[in-house]
């Protein structure tokens, strides 16, 4: 009995120590900010101390484009040729010659497109993929959509190939040299994956112009990372006896790596390819505002000239391209994981894959059909029909009859929570901001996270960005609060029900296919433009994780445990609170961490409807084309992603450590 | 130790095999400067000293040589080192020490070029846990090999093919590997070894993954294969039964050295070891020991029959005990060189102390 006394009595001090040090650094910081009359330059940054770091980079940017025009231009020269190809072949038409006795050759028929999808999901899993992909298709014909979705998916088409190709040789160089994926590659990948998609566009639109080809770097660059976190994850995972079998076969380095390791790790391969498609597709709506066209491009214009009904109707079309890329690769991803079903080899190609022939062959008919029945060549107004009208209507109709509640909700939340907060956050002492985070990262790791993260946060300031990234902060802390307060009770609820949990997947699996821009748009019908809207949309956004997280933190406790819990006589509400919910708290936590970064990104994006923080800063940047503003404000909203995920997977690896 | 297994050759036939592989003092360390700590002792240090030095000795000062056309196997539990042993003498791990001899030739002076040759067209190895290639088909995992060396099709498919009779698998060419039977898969990855026409073949541990009667029944397949092919074997297990059923040799290992090295018989009458008697005391030894160790001096009575002295008690254990008087045992002209009591028989089937029934 002394003795478990004497222990828990050891291991209760540090814990009050480290309240003494709270308690302190909070009154020093309430000090600080109370003795802001006599101590100015330590809650607001003095504007004479400011680095000119956005000049540097601006200079820099300067400099390359007006020195390196030789390479930008010849890049995009290459990089135009396919991608001309792939836009013609399936928006534009081919022109032969000039002037009025140019030849034209036609598109892709629509009717084979459609079909050649209904093909693919059929190929890859059975018809009812079929009919869903095919169906996706036909809808965006019908809704007068094909032109910019063909626009879009030809910019996919070209985008994702690239990234997967750079993303396997990158990530086969950080699986061969440790110390590149150490010093190199997983610093740039977080980089690259907390950096706004705002922040991507400005150095393009700087080098490569305004032109689908910039778009197409934009989209390649964001796009890459999970195809390297892929490709190291899988090689790594492949089983070490087969690694031995490559060696006694005498497969030389080369041999080994592809015939070998790579076609053993292509289930992980193909779920990082999966992830590329999604995110090009992401990426390649935001990039509409670096002339990419297409999709994002409709939703663009009628946001700015507020006409929600083909706002949405244009990011309807996006949410049938997104869902039917995403389940026809995720098919695709789950055929090769399971293997293939052993089959003769058949001497004649068509009969080895009767779908790919049958698609080219509908396609070629359907195409050259087109030269003679305009029906197959371009959808026919006569059976296209629209919907903006009604939904037009539909928002009248409830700004109507709702104004006034939907009015005083807005206004009830501005004045009473988020003005409040922002105050607060805005006022905050940028040093005792710097001064805290760093305690916290000393406390949960030590002396390196804590120089890192006070290091990242004083960049802020110094640069003169403080008050837009702390109004960043408050609008994106507030949203995933929310995002949190909602998502984790939902999360609960569906690991105790299955049948609570069936009806969820399937809603959680659509939002995250969603790009972040259709979730702006049914909210700025309602709600105008402003702070309230960016955080609605924002909490839609970034609900996911926190309940897919929860929901397989409660799952995955072994039921072992549960079962001892029950042995031991616990209520299934103690079951509950004492064993599921302590052992489930670090993958909880993982989820929060994801709902946080996911609300930062979203929130930069609102820029688009108003709030006035760092994504607004980035989004003036990109109107003006002033780089080193918008890479500086960029690299703060990265900073404030790095510092929040590093200090919460800390916690949650210390949680971890003590549950073992 | 090594001085053991040349004490008592039982066939003196054997010794005038060439030797094929050989171990010459090897040793593997992990731990930093584990080279250097080895070399300044000159190939010699305790298991103490190796933990002083804050080392782990996988393999420590194993001498061992391997004839050709005999199973030699290695016989160890887990962590004993019995994997990483066959690994370097295959240079899959590079040994700290030592040499490892290929027909006389050190294997670890090679060129990485020399070595990739070696291993495509003299060496052949089965993995646990099978190690196929998931995304090939049965014919295409077994003629992977000889595509990595350049055949072209026809010709690799063709030894495929002949393979793949050999082991009984016709029928199943076109099947991937998850559509097969843990025994079958282990059949594709003994084909696939075997492609290359291997004068040395590593088995490491090849019927651990199976279930008892599947691995009963591969062995059979093991011994049959042998009788055709004549290979080198050299057969990783911590299955003492599986031992003995196969082994001509056996080494046992523990703690990463070698504590014995012979035949499964001198193992069970002569164990170096309490820990090697202990792995042999629940053997069956009528089926390991012959007459030769049990037969004593003949004493003049008559005798119920004749056996060569390297028969095995277990094939007439049942017609001297029903015939109730002594066989003698005679050699090849045909001269006795002693007899076989029924007694003798009788206190080795059930049991009763070697010294007694020995004598």
């Amino acid at each position: 009995m002394t003795v478990t006394a004497g222990a828990s009595e050891a291991r209760a001090r540090p814990v009050q120590i480290w309240l003494i040090v709270w308690a302190s650094a909070l009154a020093g910081v309430l000090v600080v900010f109370l003795l802001q009359d006599s101590l100015p330059w330590a809650v607001n940054y003095p504007a004479s101390a400011i680095v000119p770091v956005a000049d540097w980079v601006g200079a820099l940017m300067g400099w390359i484009k007006s020195n390196l025009s030789w390479l930008t231009r010849s890049i995009t020269a290459v990089l135009g040729v396919p991608l001309d190809f792939a836009l013609n072949l399936l928006a534009k038409n081919f022109k032969i010659g000039h002037g009025a006795d140019a030849y034209v050759l036609p598109r892709l028929s629509w009717v084979g497109v459609c079909a050649a999808a209904f093909l693919a999901g059929h190929a890859a899993g059975g018809r009812n993929l079929g009919m869903l992909v095919g169906g996706c298709f036909l809808y965006i014909a019908l809704f007068g959509q094909w032109t910019s979705a063909m626009l879009t998916l030809a910019l996919i088409s070209i985008a994702v190939p690239f990234c997967i190709i750079t993303g396997l040789f990158a990530g086969i160089w950080a699986w061969r040299k440790p110390w590149a994926e150490r010093l190199i590659v997983s610093p740039a990948l977080d980089l690259m994956q907390t950096i706004p998609t705002f922040a991507y566009l400005i150095p393009m639109l700087l080098l490569f112009g305004n032109s689908p080809v910039s778009a197409m770097i934009a989209t390649a660059i964001f796009a890459t990372p999970p195809m390297v976190r892929a490709t190291m994850l899988g090689l790594s995972r492949v089983p070490s006896e087969i690694d031995d079998f490559s060696e006694m076969a005498g497969c030389t380095a080369r041999q080994k790596l592809w015939r070998v390791l790579l076609p053993s790790a292509r289930p992980t391969l193909m779920v990082g390819v999966n992830q590329v498609i999604m995110l090009a597709l992401n990426m390649v709506i935001i990039a509409s505002m670096i002339g990419a066209g297409g999709l994002g491009y409709d939703v663009l214009l009628a946001l700015r000239a507020l006409k929600v009904g083909e706002a949405m109707e244009a990011g309807l079309a996006i949410v049938a391209l997104a869902i039917a890329l995403d389940r026809l690769s995720q098919a695709i991803a789950h055929k090769q994981a399971k293997g293939h079903v052993h089959r003769e080899n058949s001497p004649s190609f068509w009969r080895r894959y009767p779908n790919l022939t049958l698609a080219i062959a509908i396609l070629v008919v359907t195409t050259l059909l087109g030269l003679f029945v305009p029906a197959f060549a371009a959808v026919p107004k006569a059976i296209t029909f629209t919907t903006a009208p009604l939904w037009k209507a539909a928002v009248s109709w409830i700004t109507i009859n709702f104004f006034d509640t939907i009015e005083a909700f807005r206004v009830a939340l501005i004045l009473n929570v988020l003005n409040p907060l922002r105050a607060f956050c805005e006022g905050f002492p940028w040093l005792g901001a710097v001064f805290l985070l760093g305690l916290a990262g000393y406390q949960l790791s030590g002396l390196r996270l804590a120089a890192l993260v006070a290091a990242l946060t004083a960049f802020c300031a110094v640069t003169g960005l403080w008050e837009k990234t702390m109004a960043t902060v408050y609008l994106c802390g507030i949203s995933a609060f929310i995002a949190c307060m909602i998502g984790i009770p939902i999360g609960l609820m569906a690991s105790r029900s299955d049948r609570f949990e069936k009806i969820v997947t399937p809603i959680i699996d659509t939002l995250q296919v969603l790009p972040s821009f259709c979730f702006i748009i049914p909210v700025v019908m309602l709600f105008r433009v402003g702070d309230v809207t960016a955080m609605i949309a924002t909490v839609a956004f970034a609900v996911v994780p926190a309940i897919r997280y929860t929901n397989h933190g409660i799952r995955q406790v072994p039921p072992a445990l549960i079962e001892a819990a029950k042995v031991s006589g616990c209520t299934p509400r103690q079951t509950f609170f004492r064993v599921q919910l302590p052992l489930a708290l670090p993958e909880i936590m993982l989820g929060v961490n994801q709902t946080i970064l996911m609300a930062l990104a979203m929130i930069i994006i609102c820029a688009m409807v108003g709030t006035r923080d760092l994504g607004q800063e980035v989004f003036i940047a990109l109107s003006k084309a002033d780089s080193g503003r918008g890479i500086v404000a960029g690299l703060a909203i990265a900073f404030i992603g790095i510092v929040a995920d590093r200090l919460f997977n800390a916690w949650t690896a210390k949680a971890r450590a003590r549950l073992g | 130790m090594t001085d053991r297994t040349e004490q008592a050759p039982t066939q003196p036939g054997k010794d005038a095999r060439p030797i094929k592989l050989a171990c010459r003092n090897v040793w593997k360390l992990f731990g930093a400067n584990a080279a250097n700590f080895i070399r300044e002792r000159d190939g010699k240090a305790s298991m103490a000293d190796v933990t002083a030095a804050g080392l782990v000795g996988a393999v420590r000062a194993v001498d061992l040589e391997i004839r050709q056309g005999e199973i030699f196997i290695i016989m160890g539990l887990s962590g004993s080192g019995k994997s990483t042993l066959v690994r370097c003498m295959s240079r899959l791990v590079e040994p700290t020490h030592g040499k490892v001899e290929f027909e006389g030739k050190d294997l670890l002076k090679i060129s990485d070029a020399a070595l990739i040759e070696l291993r495509r067209h003299r060496m052949g190895m089965v993995f646990q846990n099978f190690a196929l290639l998931p995304h090939l088909n049965v014919l295409e995992n077994i003629a992977f090999p000889l595509s990595i060396q350049g055949q072209d099709r026809a010709t690799r498919e063709a030894r495929a093919r002949e393979v793949i009779e050999l082991v009984g698998l016709r029928g199943r060419e076109h099947f991937y590997p998850r559509e097969l039977s843990g025994g079958q898969q282990q059949r594709v990855g003994i084909a696939r070894s075997l492609a290359t026409k291997p004068e040395i073949w590593f088995l490491d541990e090849p019927f651990s993954a199976l279930d008892p009667l599947i691995r009963r029944e591969m062995q059979d397949e093991l011994m049959r294969l042998q009788t055709m092919l004549h290979k080198t074997i050299v057969f990783i297990t911590h299955d003492f039964d599986e031992a003995i059923r196969l082994a001509d040799r056996i080494a046992i290992m523990k703690d990463g050295e070698v504590i014995q090295i012979g035949t499964p018989e001198e193992l069970v009458v002569n164990p170096a070891t309490d820990y090697v008697a202990e792995f042999t005391r629940d053997v069956d030894r009528a089926k390991v020991i012959s007459a030769r160790s049990l037969m004593r001096a003949c004493d003049g009575a008559e005798h119920g029959g004749t056996v060569a002295p390297d028969v095995k008690i277990a094939s007439f254990s049942a017609s001297i005990i029903s015939a109730g008087k002594p066989f003698a045992v005679v050699n090849g002209t045909g001269k006795p060189i002693g007899e076989v009591t029924p007694q003798a028989v009788i206190d080795l089937l059930a049991g009763i102390d070697r010294s007694r029934a020995g004598a």
